[in-house]
């Protein structure tokens, strides 16, 4: 499926300082019904966001007005557990394009990346450092630089870099998938599979 | 000429690898691909969008598990959303000629039980799932993880995906394993060490007496929740074990090609001197059986321990405080003789025929505890069968227990099969995270032992207590 190419993002940010935030609490698994992708959006963080008569949970930051932006800010081991791309889809879905963490289970990173997300792994200082920026001003923006691999929190100027392949960086920057990439390379695949043993 | 001292895990990955990008992942191989009806839809309508075809239909088994109902199956399926998948997934299957064991076929059940009880999973293959319990092949000397539905696609389209080489780990448990201490106990054991996030990045192999001397199904209880200290996946070198479990499985290899086959597996383990580059060893002697106090696997003690206090673990004050506000539960208190309402026994961690007959050893000749609600669920119709025929389901019948049809069932709970809000549920599945049973329900993660023996007294209880 097409995604927005990604190149510079300068957005504020939504922060969510819990760790080990799983795919379940992301989406649970009774809204995964679905045979299309959409709508996911709505159920982001379902049981966080909302009570069981589905008005909203006032302390949930997604319903506190003062955050938003396109850059969601997580607390350390996000996306871990079930392999469910439905994360990712209502995380994008939503209007995140950037999960930034100091650390990111792999199924969610790779799932991110296939479908246009771009996740940032910062240290764990960085990561704290960013929260008392959103802290301080809700409305501090923060600068992703894919081309030049960097992150800046604005009003401070502090940086880091960060780390991609540069097979999935140009992937991301030019909206290409591995799709296109795996279907120009049939013939080998076919040649390699006639070799196998089973 | 020298050789060098290579891993399991390096010799199945490099003899997989189409291609390598440079800076960029390998192109990787897919010998076997499990799809079900959940994470599969969207990958078909990708396939159709892109005027794509399936490469290899013959190298991807479909079975319908997630969402499934586990009592009246005979009947059409209730929810609407969940009917419609499971309609997409058979209509998928025949468009485009892969094999599919629906609702209702013989066949049917979770398909990390079923794989290996047909003898798809085989040694040296890799094999992926979308779905992240895909781990539990790697019992068998496969390389087998967890992929998203965009993977999903891609391996329908091209039997490939992109994926980067995992660094290795290695988990060494030597010993005897304590009576009353089943693999899932040693897995629990190992998370709890590691955190649920220890092994990120990593690929997991796991060796020494313990795992030698292990059953398949216990190789794969163990393998199944890898992914739950954040590993791609487990595996276990195969051995005479895993070829005895093998042969004569429906598809598994016959004739000349059994032989072929064996002497390439029997090549397949770590040779004397390969580096990892992570390693733990842990002795079996201090395992004990297992339970979970928290909101992800890594939160797990032994069941005569107390739960621990904020300063005795990794994560965050914050984050600690609620997992323990979620339970319920306090620092400091014990596991033992908290009141349950809830019994799942199932799943494809434990839903294999000796996780039953762990169960019915210790319910033989006792009752069901009155306030507990119990959830007997096979992991597939070959398992239910066995539970028959072996008269288990007269020892469960005897003591009150019913026995439900195969599928995922209250392990995810997309089906009916919900644990009501703020109700305890000790459950031999994967998963205790918030609301994974259903919303607001809270869950302790146990062997089918640990299970049996809440079942029967309606607290937490040491198992040992009722061995005789």
């Amino acid at each position: 499926m097409a995604y927005d190419k990604f190149t510079v993002l300068k957005s504020t940010a939504v922060p969510l300082p819990i760790e080990n935030v799983d795919t379940d609490q992301i989406i649970p698994a009774r809204f995964l019904k679905a045979t299309e992708r959409k709508g996911f959006g709505d159920n982001l963080f379902r049981d966080w966001r909302y009570n069981n008569d589905d008005t909203p949970k006032q302390d949930f930051v997604l319903n506190n007005p003062i955050y938003s932006g396109k850059i969601l800010v997580a607390g350390k081991n996000f996306g871990s557990g079930s392999s469910r791309e439905h994360a990712a889809w209502a995380i994008y879905d939503y209007g995140f394009r950037c999960v930034v963490s100091s650390f990111f289970a792999d199924i969610f990173k790779n799932n991110s990346i296939n479908i246009g997300i771009l996740p940032v792994t910062v240290s764990a200082g960085f990561l704290d450092k960013i929260f008392k920026a959103i802290e301080a001003d809700p409305k501090a923006e923060l600068e992703v630089n894919l081309p030049e691999q960097t992150i800046t929190i604005l009003p401070t100027g502090e940086q880091e870099s960060f780390d991609i392949n540069g097979y999935k960086k140009h992937n991301l920057t030019n909206g290409f998938d591995d799709i296109d990439y795996l279907q120009a390379m049939k013939q080998e695949i076919g040649a390699f599979a006639s070799n196998r043993l089973y | 000429m020298s050789t060098t001292a290579t891993t399991l895990f390096d010799k199945v990955w490099d003899a997989h690898v189409v291609r390598k990008i440079q800076d960029g992942p390998d192109v990787f191989f897919i010998d076997r691909h499990f799809i079900h009806e959940v994470t599969s839809p969207v990958a078909f309508l990708g396939l159709e969008g892109r005027g794509l075809s399936v490469m290899f239909p013959d190298k991807t088994f479909a079975t319908a598990d997630h969402n499934t109902p586990t009592i009246n199956q005979h009947l059409p399926v209730k929810d609407p959303l969940s009917a419609n998948q499971l309609k997409a997934l058979e209509q998928n299957a025949a468009k485009y000629g892969i094999s599919h064991w629906g609702l209702g076929n013989p066949k049917n059940g979770i398909v990390h039980v079923v794989g290996p009880e047909n003898g798809i999973t085989l040694p040296g293959m890799t094999i992926v799932c979308g779905d992240s319990h895909t781990s539990t092949h790697g019992a068998f000397g496969a390389i087998a993880f967890g992929i998203g539905t965009s993977e999903v696609e891609m391996v329908l389209s091209s039997q490939c995906i992109m994926q980067p080489k995992p660094q290795k780990m290695r988990i060494v448990v030597n010993g005897t394993l304590n009576k009353g201490v089943l693999p899932k106990d040693v897995v629990l054991y190992i998370i709890s060490k590691l955190t649920a996030a220890g092994a990120t990045g990593y690929f997991v192999e796991y060796a020494g007496d313990v795992f030698e001397n292990m059953s398949m199904e216990g190789r794969m209880t163990v393998c199944n929740m890898s992914i739950e200290m954040g590993a791609r996946g487990g595996m276990i070198a195969p051995d005479e074990t895993t070829f005895n479990y093998i042969k004569g499985k429906d598809k598994a290899p016959k004739g000349d090609m059994w032989d072929k086959c064996l002497a390439y597996w029997k090549t397949l383990k770590t040779d004397e001197g390969a580096t990892f580059d992570k390693e733990y060893m842990y002795d079996a002697a201090d395992i004990e059986p297992m339970i979970t106090y928290g909101t992800n696997p890594g939160m797990g003690i032994g069941i005569t321990q107390a739960i621990p206090t904020a300063d005795q673990v990794d994560s965050g004050k914050a984050t600690y405080e609620k997992a323990l506000g979620y339970m319920g539960f306090h620092e400091a208190e014990p596991m033992l003789g908290k009141k349950i309402d809830y019994v799942f026994i199932g799943s494809c961690t434990n839903g294999r025929i000796e996780d039953f007959r762990a169960f019915a050893s210790i319910v033989k000749g006792r009752k069901k505890a009155d306030n507990v609600t119990a959830w007997i669920v096979p992991g597939s119709h070959v398992v239910e069968q066995q539970i028959k025929d072996e008269g288990i389901l007269d020892i469960l019948t005897e003591a009150g227990f019913e026995l439900r049809q195969p599928g995922c069932s209250a392990c995810l709970a997309m089906n009916d099969d919900k644990i009501p809000a703020g109700k305890y549920a000790v459950s031999t599945s994967n998963r205790n995270f918030e609301g994974r049973q259903g919303p607001g329900a809270r869950t302790l993660l146990a062997s089918p032992l640990v299970a049996a023996a809440a079942a029967v007294t309606g607290v937490v209880t040491d198992p040992r207590e009722l061995i005789s």
